[in-house]
């Protein structure tokens, strides 16, 4: 299957000179890169090409790197079955910026952006029915980026006094407590830049 | 006086025996014609993923038992596939047989689920009470094996937890005996049974464009005569080993995927008494100390695995750096997971790609210009189980 993927790597490059950031295949994977503006008219390419073949989304999914200026990544799995290759599409993007829908090119895209305008709060231009989808109604944060806290926000329960559910700010009885097991000593090589950037210990 | 025609929504569920869980339906009616459909999904959302992201890797595996309930085996393996393929390693032999063992009788598990609940929600009560028994005889091999019926936690990076006990070799090869015969029953019940074609042929039909674009995988992709299966497309752990067959359908309807379950029971059965019977001897999991686990005894003498016991319990091994998606043929379909290591015990991201959050949304589609009798039909052909869908 590698042979073949170096392939594609040669098709795609010499097609989408320009508009291709990066390509690179590790795990036997091939990754390719490209700015934002050209989400369309690459996914399209991908799709329609006769060596590409592209034609099933696997998943859309997004990436939160909270110390970066461009903080999401968003990730586009697609599927050949003619030729049996999987490419994995990434683009990087800032918050609160608009990022073109994919919708009209597969109809599957629909719920897989509405996820990820849930989780990430990342909006899709052009997307015909952007909702949440997996939180509650009237849910309010973005759970999946690294600064929202695995507690949430509020809770929910049943107030015997206004006979309703009711919401209500997380209280703890306990301080939820992150326990830290990577040891310092351990002279790994990996293991000093962890520790820099071990921006998860303060949330 | 000009008539006017007015659609009326009807909200379905979220608690009801039909909906396979807790599915609400905002249907648009005009008359008993559906419309239009939302699904509102979510309802048992859990935040597996924001919850992976603050466990260790081992830790996390116990939330993949919880995705798709009926078949929790199937999904723990494309999580170890994932850890495994980024820290390099192999799993000996033996492991992998342990692994496609229990993944097929997971695929029977599920399949028999979803045919006898499909046939409960279009009026058949006697298959659920006669595959429920073979469900229970195949979970008592689950716990055998790992000591619990559901939740197993049995595969883990790196090979399976514990050798399989003795005797279960034999129990489950009696079991492939006398299982066909039990199909056998069912299809005399519903095969030919003219109710249930009555409800299933030619409902929900897919073609096969539609049904790559809508991204479908595993049975909903097969009922529409693509042969795809990824234990032979792209092959995963030692399903090359195995002599199989992909059964596809012809009409993309209810009742072809319907056959096509059926079958790919029989297929799993095969593959089942070949594991059994070529089952080779040796280590179950990996043999490297750093990652998996030391045997019991050793605990008592050895000061070494005594350590390594210590560290991979408390803080667990770290990943090299990577991204990785890794997808498995589950009974439901394709399921992935796309994990991104920082080098950390944690996993930095990990997102689950559910095969029934696809198939689930492609019920608008599906269902306009059907009967709202058609609707339990073809919600349970599609074979959705809520713990995977919403995660």
């Amino acid at each position: 299957m590698s042979i073949v993927l170096t392939d594609l790597e040669k098709t795609i490059n010499s097609q989408l000179t320009t508009a291709l950031k990066k390509s690179e295949i590790s795990f036997n994977q091939l990754f390719i890169e490209i700015n934002p503006e050209d989400l369309i008219s690459v996914i399209l390419f991908l799709k329609t090409n006769e060596k590409c073949k592209f034609r099933q989304l696997i998943d859309i999914t997004a990436v939160d790197y909270p110390g970066k200026l461009k903080r999401f990544k968003l990730v586009y799995l697609l599927l050949s079955h003619e030729n049996n290759l999987r490419i994995v599409i990434n683009v990087q993007i800032q918050d609160k910026t608009f990022i073109p829908s994919i919708t009209k090119i597969f109809p599957s895209a629909n719920w897989m952006e509405r996820e990820v305008f849930d989780m990430y709060g990342i909006s899709f231009k052009d997307h015909p029915d952007l909702r949440r989808i997996l939180t509650d109604y009237g849910f309010e944060g973005y759970p999946l980026r690294k600064d929202f806290p695995l507690t949430g926000h509020t809770e929910v329960r049943y107030s015997e006094k206004e006979k309703k559910v009711i919401t209500e700010p997380v209280k703890l009885d306990q301080d939820y407590r992150n326990f830290d097991f990577e040891s310092p000593w351990e002279g790994t090589k990996y293991n000093k830049t962890v520790i820099k950037k071990d921006h998860k210990k303060e949330s | 006086m000009v008539k006017k025609t007015k659609t009326m929504s009807l909200n379905f569920g979220p608690q009801h025996p039909a909906a396979h869980g807790v599915l609400r339906l905002i249907l648009e009616l005009d008359g008993e014609v559906v419309e239009k459909i939302d699904p509102h999904i979510g309802l048992l959302h859990r935040g597996t993923e924001k919850l992976i992201e603050h466990k260790t890797y081992l830790q996390a595996l116990p939330y993949f038992d919880r995705l798709d309930y009926v078949a929790p085996m199937n999904q723990e393996h494309a999580f170890a596939l994932a850890i495994e393929k980024l820290l390099k390693i192999e799993v000996p032999i033996r492991g992998q047989y342990i692994r496609v063992l229990f993944c097929e009788i997971g695929r029977i598990l599920s399949h028999i689920l979803n045919i006898t609940t499909q046939a409960l929600d279009v009026g058949a009560l006697t298959p659920a009470l006669w595959g429920f028994e073979e469900r229970e005889t195949l979970m008592t091999f689950y716990e055998r094996v790992s000591g619990s019926r559901l939740h197993a936690n049995y595969f883990r990076p790196g090979g399976v937890h514990k050798d399989l006990p003795t005797g279960l070799t034999n129990d489950i090869n009696d079991f492939c005996i006398k299982f066909p015969k039990v199909l056998d029953d069912l299809e005399t019940l519903l095969t030919d049974n003219r109710i249930f074609k009555q409800r299933n042929v030619n409902i929900g039909i897919v073609s096969k464009e539609e049904a790559i674009e809508h991204s479908f995988s595993g049975v909903m992709l097969r009922g529409s005569g693509i042969s795809w299966d990824l234990r032979k497309s792209q092959p995963y752990e030692c399903y090359n080993d195995f002599n199989f067959k992909i059964p596809i359908g012809k009409n993309g309807d209810c009742y072809d995927r319907y056959l096509c379950r059926i079958e790919e029971m029989r297929e799993s059965i095969k593959i089942i008494k070949e594991c059994i019977k070529n089952m080779p001897s040796g280590p179950v999991k990996s043999i490297d100390g750093k990652l998996t686990p030391p045997k019991r005894e050793n605990l008592k003498h050895s000061m070494e695995a005594l350590i390594h016991h210590f560290k991979l319990f408390s803080e667990g091994y770290r990943v090299p750096e990577g991204e990785i998606y890794t997808a498995v043929e589950a009974p439901k379909g394709e399921f992935g997971v796309f994990l991104i290591s920082d080098g950390s015990n944690k996993p930095y991201k990990c997102k689950i790609r559910a095969p029934g959050f696809s198939h689930l949304q492609s019920m608008d589609h599906l269902l306009k210009g059907h009967m709202l009798a058609d609707v339990p039909a073809v919600l349970g052909s599609l074979d959705i189980v809520f713990g995977e869908v919403d995660r």
